[in-house]
């Protein structure tokens, strides 16, 4: 190339000067370019949120993990009846034959109740879960203050509880909730610990939508103590008003030895526990199965917006262009006149090819400017996470700046084979 | 006859133009020679092919055939670059409707020659300040052509023809949409450049703008028809 560097910041300032004459037309010819990369970025940055808390929240179930959880199936004629007594989900006995599966580390099992929690006047429904001591390790628990409950509460059956963080700021807004007593049902637990903040994303899969921050970890010992394994549920309309049910354990932890046996594991698990239940009362989560499926979903959301970021580019592309042409029009004398003092068919289509290259250049960049505002505004006003990454802001930096050699190329082309004496006689 | 005294030389020179599948022809066989530091006049009736002939002396078209000599050198056979070469260094042009840039400044539209030649931006800056300044228009130099009258634009299109320091100006009835002291001003200070030694060719309708020079060709038909 013979252009140096001093003469192509020429060329660029002279660009800028005839770009700057026309401010409006300038503006209008890249508002399609603005769009498209602020779309880019904004919609990248949403989606990019959006995963980004569904992937934590199943990380947050352990992807080493196996989940499972016992569901109530919808009600027969039977449990209308006043006496009725229904059982379901998973028992003892499943425990034990689970365990027998070589690839299973260990199985914590839980059992839960959504019930009132009370401090005093204060109170939060929270969801109360009874398990293990190793939960807390299987789990990925992080404990703020105090302690999570050990071998010797669960053995005695002590009353301890330890709480999520939206029950501690709840119930104790300015007060060290270690050593308070609250109240569940008609039973006392002092708290021993805080359990870490957890991310919760309300919009993902709502059977892994669990806000992990309003439980209330209890021994299950304890609870089983307290609360026995009846669970009894204020039913709406109907002609009675209470329904209980027996349930053992609500939940099944199982711990797999290695990733790589997860998928086989769950289908072993699987396998067993349809031999001895009738009909389908569990469901079982594969954490690291939900996180691949998140992974794909966000690739398909990419390439989905991906084709419509290059379609509005390639709009805004044909935008310059028409304009390009118009201007080349405009100024063909003017070309004449270049050609005439010396300039060379280059030097007219670097002309050219520069306003081009301004005009896509400047719609990127405030295109940017506003693909970053955008997800900046919806995570204020709307409450979404948002994630603005690097490399979409480069990305669509680059292809306006490609679109405007691409669609300005033609246009000056075409000025720069224009008769030099043709030009110079064109009114 | 000395080669290097002579600047142009055409032999047997023609230029057909084909305009919808038609053979115009603009020049028939026009041979000449002009020699370095001459002042010629060409004359003759609209559509005899003079400003076709000033073009080609300026290496704006091409010969259709016969052959063209600037400096000695065989013009027939270069490529566009070459030519655009040749009239950014060699050649100052100088229309009738004085062709300025009509978003550009004085001092923008004089300095144009050399951003080709890709000069540093001072050293350029500095020239057109000074020609401005000969052609008298010293202190209109931020102003753009719409607010010059048309002597003053013609003097800022000489100003610009110089910037190059060419060997030959090409006028093509350069006063013709002036008033007749504007005309004389301009044809005043092409006079000076020839007289410093610049090759100057005038085409003119005008026998006042013709009486300057040193000769006058004839053009008639696309020949030339006489020569005094
Ligand atoms: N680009 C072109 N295409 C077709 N015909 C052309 C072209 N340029 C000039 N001509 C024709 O060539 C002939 C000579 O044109 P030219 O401009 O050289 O005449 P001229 O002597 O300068 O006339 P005038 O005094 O009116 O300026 C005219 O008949 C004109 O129509
Ligand atoms: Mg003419």
């Amino acid at each position: 190339m013979k252009i140096n560097f001093i003469h192509l910041i020429r060329i660029v300032r002279h660009g800028w000067k005839n770009i700057w004459l026309h401010k409006l037309r300038s503006l209008l010819t890249v508002l399609g370019i603005v769009f498209g990369v602020a779309s880019v970025i904004a919609m990248l940055a949403i989606g990019e949120g959006a995963s980004y808390e569904a992937r934590k929240m199943i990380e947050s179930l352990g992807s080493n993990n196996i989940i499972i959880k016992s569901i109530k199936l919808p009600a027969d004629a039977k449990s209308q009846q006043p006496s009725f007594l229904g059982v379901y989900g998973l028992t003892d006995r499943d425990l034990r034959k689970l365990e027998t599966i070589p690839s299973v580390v260990r199985i914590i099992p839980a059992w839960e109740m959504e019930e009132d929690v009370w401090y005093y006047d204060k109170n939060i429904s929270a969801r109360i879960i009874g398990t293990l001591p190793e939960y807390k390790d299987v789990m990925n628990l992080s404990i703020k203050t105090g302690r999570y409950f050990d071998e010797n509460d669960l053995e005695k059956g002590i009353p301890v509880a330890v709480i999520g963080s939206t029950v501690r700021t709840s119930l104790f807004p300015a007060q060290d909730p270690i050593g308070k007593t609250i109240k569940i049902r008609s039973s006392y637990f002092t708290i021993i610990g805080i359990a870490g903040e957890k991310v919760f994303a309300g919009a993902s899969e709502s059977f892994v939508a669990e806000d992990m921050n309003i439980a209330v970890y209890i021994p299950m010992t304890t609870t089983k103590m307290f609360f026995g394994e009846y669970e009894v549920k204020r039913t709406t309309g109907g002609i009675r008003s209470w329904e209980r049910n027996w349930v053992q354990y609500h939940r099944f932890v199982i711990q797999v030895s290695e990733t790589d046996k997860i998928l086989t594991t769950a289908s072993l698990v699987s396998d067993l526990l349809s031999q001895t239940h009738k009909k389908q009362d569990y469901q079982i989560i594969v954490p690291l199965e939900l996180l691949r499926q998140a992974e794909r979903t966000k690739r398909i959301f990419n390439i989905v917006l991906g084709s419509i970021a290059a379609i509005s580019l390639i709009v805004g592309g044909i935008g310059i262009m028409n304009i390009m042409l118009a201007i080349v029009t405009e100024r063909t004398r003017e070309i004449g006149i270049r050609r005439a003092v010396g300039a060379k068919k280059r030097d007219i289509i670097n002309q050219f090819l520069t306003e081009s290259v301004i005009l896509s250049a400047s719609g990127g960049f405030i295109g940017i400017l506003l693909g970053i505002i955008i997800p900046k505004a919806v995570t204020k006003f709307a409450g979404m996470m948002t994630l603005i990454t690097p490399w979409s802001i480069l990305l669509s930096f680059s292809i306006s700046v490609a679109v405007g050699i691409g669609f300005g190329l033609y246009p000056a082309r075409k000025a720069a084979n224009l008769d030099p004496i043709q030009a110079l006689r064109y009114e | 006859m000395n080669q290097n005294n002579t600047t142009i030389k055409f032999e047997n020179v023609t230029k057909v133009y084909h305009l919808g599948g038609i053979d115009i022809p603009v020049l028939r066989g026009v041979s000449c020679e002009i020699k370095k530091g001459e002042h010629v006049a060409i004359m003759g009736p609209s559509g005899s092919g003079k400003t076709t002939m000033l073009n080609i002396i300026g290496c704006l078209d091409r010969v259709t055939s016969g052959k063209y000599f600037l400096e000695g050198k065989d013009i027939s056979t270069l490529d566009d670059d070459a030519l655009s070469e040749i009239r950014s260094r060699k050649i100052g042009f100088i229309f009738q409707s004085y062709n300025l840039i009509p978003q550009l400044t004085v001092l923008e539209n004089i300095e144009m020659p050399l951003f080709y030649q890709q000069v540093d931006e001072a050293k350029t800056r500095e020239k057109a300040i000074e020609l401005a300044q000969m052609v008298g228009l010293g202190d209109r130099i931020r102003h753009r052509p719409s607010e010059l009258s048309g002597g003053q634009q013609q003097r800022v299109a000489i100003a610009r023809a110089l910037m190059n320091d060419p060997v030959l100006i090409l006028a093509d009835e350069p006063t013709g949409n002036l008033d007749s002291v504007s005309g004389r001003e301009i044809m005043k200070l092409l006079c000076q450049l020839n007289q410093q030694g610049t090759t100057l060719i005038v085409v003119t309708h005008d026998p006042n703008v013709a009486k300057y020079s040193s000769r006058t060709l004839k053009m008639l038909d696309g020949k030339i028809s006489n020569e005094d």
